[in-house]
């Protein structure tokens, strides 16, 4: 059974793009343990040559005609975000000097 | 005086002039506003909705002969379905001040046959748990006691259709998120197939799985919302082209039919089972034996594998799903300044995402990352495809299937909210259904002697959503027998 360590606590949050307080962090340790060890029961089960199922939609290869369609304008795009400059959405600078 | 007991009957009497959808509106806003201590509702459209009643009303005066299938039809929306120019915030404070640009395709089918949505419901964030209590506004409460959980996520749009606040509501079922809430409130909780109605539009929890489904006090409103949302839509490719069945004036046909149902053994028999609601199945059981249907208990060897199975490709979809939440093209975004972009994105949705939502992502990071992905999401897409196949199997011999919804009638608050595994086994009866994709529905049947309602669960072969709907309200005919 895998023992949940800090290190892959941290492994996982900036993984995830998380981050925890110690408090939040010894919480979210001691489920992932109960919960992971919960998840392994499933070793139990012989699996040897079962296909994994990739899909649960009955449906294959749905196309259509590629026309330009349904889409919303910048405007309504632009609308939800927190900072833009009118045409572009606006992020921290990522490239430091 | 409005009152309200079903569509069909609420149709007969706006044609007859008994009633106007802007009584009807406002009897339901009236009812809202006395039940706010429930937390069904977290916005009212009163004023729209008294307006779109006005111009309904006036619409069938004019043109009588040709309403829509749900005219004047009160609907809630769970907070995860979008109606444009509405807000919807999953109910987390990661979306809070959203405003959707687009309708979701069931939304537009539901307007496009005369709907009147009255408001948006309260849920678990982002769809994620079993009991209403993750939402980051605030519990909902199960109007038949206050002091116990209305069963999640979709817990806002059982209870408003419980305590008659709406007609019928919609809701998202990914591991039993509209038949626990609705058999924890006592009404009838629909999940169609999966690919049965169009996920465009609903914020995505696990992909593979989500469907949206549908709260009704009967069969037949159940059957009427499912025949106007379901069907192929452009907008998403994984939904069936199998043809949509006239499920509510189908629901009586084949009535002499006999069935032959199944019933696993282990599901029965399992020591998490509450007394009372194995004793109330088997007594229907017999009950159905005496009309003539036949009735097998089979074994399922599977069945303690169907939950942690479940929570693995749940979480590893949910993880990739929710990675959009970034706090750059909308949602919530940190305040904190001179950050740089990876801590950015740590904190817009640290600050964001309720502990529940944090923890499944956490989980699905797990199950998909470098050195654990074969032994636990392979792993588990393997058993998935061991669950389907055993179901095909079921179904070349049986018609339908019966289980219980829940393990136990609806508990506290707090009760289970310490241990994880404990609330996640609740969901024991109803993962199934999604983790092979089959239609299931749960029906009101019964009373507990702590005083909550529980019921009945039935499933079908995938997209024989007719019979499934045409043997449930032969159920419910007997019960009123």
């Amino acid at each position: 059974m895998i023992e949940i360590t800090d290190q892959l606590v941290d492994n996982l949050a900036e993984l995830s793009r998380l981050e925890f307080d110690a408090t939040q962090k010894s919480v979210i340790k001691s489920d992932l343990q109960k919960i992971i060890q919960f998840m392994e029961k499933l070793n139990e089960l012989d699996t040897e040559g079962v296909e994994p199922l990739l899909h649960i939609s009955t449906r294959t290869n749905v196309l259509r005609e590629d026309e330009v369609k349904g889409s919303i304008t910048r405007e309504e795009g632009l609308k939800n975000a927190p900072a833009t400059d009118g045409q572009f959405f606006e992020v921290p600078k990522v490239i430091q000097k | 005086m409005f009152s309200f007991s079903s569509i069909e009957e609420y149709l007969r009497d706006l044609l007859h002039g008994r009633t106007t959808c802007k009584e009807a509106v406002q009897y339901f806003l009236d009812n809202i506003s006395s039940a706010q201590h429930l937390n069904a509702f977290l916005e009212v459209y009163g004023a729209e909705a008294l307006q779109r009643a006005a111009e309904l009303d006036q619409q069938r005066q004019e043109n009588p002969n040709s309403i829509g299938k749900l005219h004047g039809v009160v609907i809630g929306l769970k907070d995860v379905i979008i109606y444009k120019n509405h807000k919807l915030s999953a109910a987390s404070k990661v979306l809070e001040g959203y405003e959707a640009v687009y309708n979701a395709t069931a939304v537009e089918r539901l307007l496009a046959e005369g709907a009147i949505v009255i408001g948006r419901q309260n849920c678990d964030e982002f769809a994620m748990g079993s009991s209403n209590e993750n939402s980051a506004f605030g519990k909902v409460l199960n109007a038949k006691d206050n002091t116990r959980v209305p069963g999640g996520s979709s817990g806002g749009s059982a209870v408003a259709v419980q305590a008659g606040l709406c007609m019928v509501s919609l809701g998202s079922d990914t591991g039993g998120s509209v038949r626990q809430p609705a058999d924890f409130c006592g009404i009838v909780g629909l999940k169609p197939s999966y690919g049965r109605v169009s996920r465009y539009g609903l914020i995505a929890y696990a992909s593979s799985f989500d469907q949206i489904g549908i709260f009704g006090h009967n069969v037949a409103d159940a059957a009427l919302v499912l025949e106007v949302v379901a069907g192929e839509d452009e907008f998403d490719s994984t939904v069936s082209n199998e043809p949509v069945g006239s499920y509510v004036s189908n629901i009586k046909s084949n009535s002499d039919k006999k069935y032959k149902i199944a019933c696993f053994r282990q599901a029965l028999e399992h020591p998490i089972l509450d007394a009372e609601i194995k004793t109330s199945i088997f007594n229907t059981i017999e009950k159905l034996k005496s009309e003539g249907h036949e009735i097998e208990m089979v074994d399922f060897d599977y069945l303690d594998y169907i939950v942690p199975t479940y929570y693995i490709l749940t979480t590893a979809e949910a993880s990739s799903n929710l990675s959009r939440f970034d706090g750059v093209r909308y949602g919530h975004r940190t305040k904190e300044k001179n950050v740089d972009l990876s801590a950015f994105y740590k904190k817009s949705r640290s600050e964001g995402f309720g502990i529940e939502v944090q923890k499944r992502i956490m989980l699905g990071s797990f199950v998909l990352s470098a050195g654990y992905f074969d032994a636990y999401f392979t792993k588990a897409q393997k058993v998935r495809q061991l669950l389907k196949k055993a179901t095909k199997e079921i179904f070349s011999q049986y018609d339908l299937l019966i289980m219980p919804t829940v393990t136990a009638p609806a508990f506290r608050f707090g009760e289970k909210s310490e241990d994880p595994i404990e609330m996640y086994l609740s969901d024991i009866y109803t993962v199934f259904a999604n983790l092979v994709g089959i239609p299931a529905i749960s029906l009101p049947l019964y009373q507990h002697s702590n005083g909550m309602p529980f019921g009945l669960q039935v499933l079908a072969p995938m997209f024989k959503e007719d019979e499934m709907l045409q043997f449930s309200d032969k159920v419910m005919e007997i019960k009123a027998l």
